[in-house]
């Protein structure tokens, strides 16, 4: 078994804000994240795949199909966007880092046929990341 | 859904490495320039892992401002800045970055119950670092 990650980098808005909370909880809880003008980060993302080498090709995974299957899943999905307004998973739940991370694992799992999605990682910020492995 | 969340400090300090119970020839032969009498120091990185289910709510495995806090409060204000041979944890054992790195596990396991502590990595330098997950026992 071999693993191979495939890292990219997107830059986004979002703002943390849960209806069902107060005011004051929603503050309290997210501080400067509830502003609702909405931030944004540089987002970096590591991928990572598993399986075992092609004894023809020597590839885990054909990393041309990756690479596009990364950005039409996630780079024109979220690069440049507002991830509360424009993406559809956080139409009903807080963008976080930890949210993020699964709303990708999702997006790309079911895209993939020729690797097993491993490991999902996004930094939010160089000392901040979620890793997600799939698990309920 | 449960997942992995990670954030990093970095704190500075000082130490030397010597063991009582060696000849001053066998600590020099041991350690080599960490043995130096008057010490040297590092900028420590420190990664802290922590993990859970997602709250629904919040959207959180826990909030940053508390993992901030406890690790800020237990670990920064007690190791940035310090000489290590002189802390409290080190009176009878090398601040080896292995024991360091325990010792900061150890703290942490005891002082912070809103996520489970998965990992602590710890970087004494660009080119070295060490992991600890838990269940080993202390050395001396």
């Amino acid at each position: 078994m071999v693993y191979l990650t495939r890292k990219c980098e997107f830059s986004a808005s979002h703002y943390y804000h849960n209806p069902d909370f107060t005011e004051e909880e929603n503050q309290r809880i997210f501080g400067k994240c509830a502003n609702l003008n909405g931030h944004g980060h540089n987002y970096t993302l590591e991928v990572t795949v598993k399986g075992e080498v092609d004894p023809k090709t020597g590839f885990v995974v054909d990393l041309k199909e990756l690479k596009e299957i990364l950005n039409r899943e996630v780079m024109d999905a979220l690069d440049h966007r507002h991830l509360n307004k424009e993406v559809a998973e956080f139409a009903t739940q807080i963008p976080t880092t930890e949210n993020l991370a699964i709303a990708i694992w999702n997006r790309l799992e079911r895209q993939l046929n020729m690797a097993k999605l491993h490991r999902v990682r996004v930094y939010e910020l160089p000392d901040l990341f979620v890793d997600f492995y799939g698990e309920a | 859904m449960k997942a992995h969340l990670t954030r990093r400090y970095i704190f500075s300090a000082s130490h030397r490495l010597h063991c009582g119970d060696l000849s001053d020839s066998e600590n020099r032969a041991v350690y080599g320039k960490c043995n130096n009498p008057h010490g040297h120091g590092h900028n420590y990185a420190l990664e802290i892992t922590v993990s859970g289910q997602v709250n629904p709510g919040t959207g959180m495995v826990c909030n940053l401002v508390d993992l901030d806090d406890a690790v800020r409060r237990e670990i920064l204000d007690h190791f940035d800045h310090v000489n290590l041979n002189l802390c409290s944890e080190f009176q009878d054992s090398v601040p080896t970055t292995e024991n360091l790195i325990v010792v900061i596990f150890d703290i942490l396991k005891q002082n912070f119950s809103a996520a489970h502590l998965e990992k602590v990595r710890l970087e004494e330098t660009a080119m070295n670092s060490f992991e600890y997950s838990g269940n080993s026992p202390r050395t001396g």
